[in-house]
């Protein structure tokens, strides 16, 4: 334990610059050299690779944004990108990257928090940006298989025609892959309705280490034969295979939406009005999120939606946004309109008050308070996130202890830490803690870790609710997982990736 | 000292339910005109409006008697005035017309908008109940007409203030100062009540509507007349012959250099 907590703050201090491959049983791997370009030229056009090496000898600014993730904090030394167009290309790459003992990193729209995305060396990345187009889509069952490089608002803008919607939603919709979300088992913003990736996921098209395809890019809802296999994929980011076709179930678009942000007195009312909420508005219940004051003041700061007038914020401690979608807009209207008036004329009201979409733009307006806050918090400075599970209660708890426990060490001021907010997704007992700092330093960062990790231990919540493990967690997976199943992970691992090629120092250490 | 009945302002201000500006725009199947089986919300300019309306009453407090909200459409036109009624109107009138009938023309709405001012100044017991102020959008984002504003004022014979920027009543005087947007800058006037002003983009930012004032709203008077109760014929004048979508745009190509493109734009008889 203690060996490997050393070894975890070394990987952070560094962020993700060393961690060479450890323990997967992979004690070496190899750099791309001149030959394998020379190969890959055979199987793609040279307008698919970027290379700094001979002889495609792209410049090296090329690469950067492959190399580092959007946020800054990881950065890999890769020299070679490949875009292939086709599942074959995919194949034809990972045999030879498997033969010749190169690591390789899927790469989708380059949005996650933990750097599972970019190498941690200089591994090869393969971009899937270039398999995008939509394979089929049966508007009768909204059954949607497409290429794992397609972009989620592609993908939501291609069913909406046929009154559909894609079951996840997330902030980064315009630039996250569809490949890149499945291979995430990301959550987003209507995990809450349509539930996670793992039941809208019907099929998956894989490329093995080796080169095999694992073609299981079935439609079928319901499939009992043997072991579901698809299923280990999702979520694995990208350390068992490369995830190059998808099929996915499409709800049917509701029909009437509305919102409402409300501004709560105190944090102790979230979960009666959560109660409340899910009782009044049952069955058109989209979302139920939650802003703290820190992070609605930051929103506001950094023009991310049209603020509430201060004659509604007056006195809040935080605000929920609730989102209806249904089939009828009178009946949702009406339905949403009791609730609130019952939340207002009762004898302890739970809220202040509130506001309550009167238009489209104002719906997206009072959306984009909420999404806007992981941007408006990048805009502030350079930050720290947590995306944890614990339990609904302690939510206000995590975040005022850690807010506590940097102050208590001297680092709550204008040159460490600026704010600590929380934010995220109540429904789903998912916290996004951020701790916004003036600049990533060491002392903060053994501030909070394993503090944040012991917090959620001691909770028995999870570290990573729906971003992933990725390069910045994998020293922190015992704090969420036994030690028999961190094991059972690994043989899994040795199964598909003896060799240890996918996506090296991601997950598993 | 309570201030004497003449210097109290009642404010009108007509709203038009019209197709969500953030709607993309499609035109129908048979080409007479576009879905409008999609969302509606309150005109942007309608909203500043009514905001500005209610600015007013929250500076110059009781001096501002009355605002009320009137719009001419559908039963659905309602919740335009419920929307106008929970940002500050006091109460509505619903001139209804049939759900199929077609969008009413600018001159029949300021018609029926001069026969409410009438009506109401006729029935009011003193000048301090007359309607003296009419703010309204400077066009709807619909149809882009934009002259309700400018032939309401002309049937009134009152002063008018198109394309008001920023709004100074003094109560006193019986007199407003509007700057209104011109071209290169501003221009302002000074306007003597009663007096129809139309409103721009920059007058002011609509406010959301609080959750309060819209269970208020619930309980406010909204008046419902008809067409015959306004003495107004809505058939239209105009006819429409046609809508079509623009033609779509063909992409650009890319040249590999200088000569290339100058080859190109003699082609197209451009150089």
């Amino acid at each position: 334990m203690l060996v490997s907590r050393s070894c975890a703050k070394r990987l952070l201090a560094s962020a993700g610059r060393a961690a060479r491959y450890s323990s997967t049983g992979t004690s070496q791997l190899n750099s791309v050299t001149e030959q394998d370009i020379e190969y890959f030229s055979k199987i793609l056009p040279k307008t698919s690779i970027i290379s700094t090496l001979a002889p495609i000898s792209s410049p090296s600014d090329e690469l950067n944004s492959f190399n580092s993730d959007w946020m800054g904090r990881f950065h890999g030394r890769s020299t070679t990108v490949l875009k292939p167009k086709t599942t074959r290309q995919v194949s034809e790459i990972l045999k030879w990257c498997n033969e010749r003992r190169i690591g390789v990193v899927p790469q989708g729209g380059n949005t996650g928090l933990v750097g599972g995305s970019v190498p941690v060396h200089d591994e090869v990345i393969i971009s899937l940006s270039n398999m995008n187009n939509v394979r089929n889509y049966d508007p009768v069952s909204g059954v949607l298989v497409a290429d794992a490089g397609c972009i989620l608002q592609s993908l939501t803008d291609y069913v909406a025609p046929h009154n559909h919607i894609m079951p996840i939603d997330l902030g980064a919709k315009g630039s996250c892959h569809i490949g890149g979300n499945v291979a995430t088992n990301a959550g987003g913003l209507r995990l809450l309705r349509y539930g996670s990736l793992h039941g809208s996921v019907l099929g998956l098209e894989v490329v093995l280490p080796d080169g095999s395809i694992l073609d299981q890019l079935t439609t079928l809802r319901k499939d009992n034969t043997g072991y579901d296999l698809k299923q280990l994929f999702i979520g694995a980011e990208g350390t068992l295979g490369v995830i190059t076709g998808v099929s996915i179930l499409t709800p049917p678009q509701p029909q009437a939406s509305n919102n409402v942000i409300l501004s709560l007195p105190s944090f102790d009312n979230v979960l009666p009005l959560y109660q409340t909420v899910k009782r009044q508005l049952s069955e058109i219940l989209s979302a139920f999120e939650f802003i703290d004051r820190t992070a609605y003041n930051l929103a506001v700061k950094h023009g991310q939606g049209r603020a509430l007038p201060e004659s509604e914020t007056v006195g809040a401690e935080c605000f929920i946004l609730v989102e209806t979608s249904g089939g009828r807009r009178e009946h949702d209207s009406e339905k949403l309109l009791d609730l609130l008036e019952s939340l207002l004329g009762a004898d302890k009201p739970l809220i202040n008050s509130g506001v309550l979409s009167q238009s489209p733009a104002e719906f997206s307006s009072l959306w984009a308070l909420r999404e806007g806050v992981t941007e408006a918090v990048s805009k502030e400075g350079k930050a720290y996130k947590y995306d944890i599970s614990v339990p609904l209660a302690s939510f206000k708890q995590v975040v005022d202890d850690t807010r506590e426990h940097l102050r208590s060490k001297g680092l709550l001021h204008d040159k460490a830490v600026k704010y600590v907010l929380g934010y995220g997704h109540v429904g789903d007992g998912n916290l996004h803690l951020n701790i916004v700092a003036d600049a990533y330093l060491p002392e903060i960062t053994d501030a909070l870790e394993p503090y944040i990790y012991e917090v959620v231990a001691s909770h028995r919540g999870s570290i990573s609710a729906e971003h992933g493990i990725g390069a910045m967690k994998t020293h922190a997976l015992h704090y969420s997982k036994s030690d028999v199943s961190i094991e059972l992970m690994k043989k899994i691992k040795a199964v598909f990736d003896p060799k240890g090629i996918m996506n090296p120092g991601k997950v598993l250490e | 000292m309570r201030p004497s009945p003449r210097r109290l302002l009642n404010i009108l201000v007509p709203v038009k339910r019209a197709v969500d500006y953030s709607v993309k725009i499609r035109v129908n199947p048979q080409q007479t005109g576009i879905d409008t089986n999609v969302k509606h919300s309150m005109n942007p300019f309608d909203e500043i409006a009514v905001e500005e309306a209610v600015r007013l009453r929250e500076k110059h407090k009781e001096s501002i008697k009355s605002i009320r909200a009137v719009t001419i459409g559908p039963s659905k036109s309602l919740d335009t005035l419920r929307t106008a009624l929970a940002l500050g109107a006091d109460s509505a009138i619903h001139v209804q017309i049939p759900d199929t009938a077609p969008s009413p023309e600018p001159l029949a709405v300021a018609k029926t908008l001069r026969s409410i001012i009438q009506k109401k100044n006729a029935e009011a017991s003193g000048e301090g109940d007359k309607i003296d102020l009419v703010i309204l959008g400077k066009q709807a984002i619909d149809d882009d007409l934009g002259v309700t504003g400018q032939m309401l004022a002309g049937l009134m014979g009152w002063s008018q203030a198109t394309f008001a920027s920023k709004l100074e009543v003094d109560e006193g005087k019986q007199e407003v100062l509007v700057t209104r947007e011109i071209d290169g800058g501003g221009e302002e006037i000074r306007c003597k009540l009663p007096l129809v002003v139309t409103t721009d983009l920059r007058l002011n930012e609509p406010r959301y509507a609080s959750l309060p004032n819209i269970m208020k709203a619930k309980k406010k008077p909204i008046e419902k007349l008809t067409p015959e109760d306004v003495g107004v014929d809505f058939t239209p004048q105009l006819e429409t012959v046609k809508v079509s979508e623009p033609p779509t745009r063909v992409g650009g190509g890319k040249v590999a250099n200088v000569d290339e493109l100058i080859a190109k734009l003699k082609d197209a008889g451009l150089a």
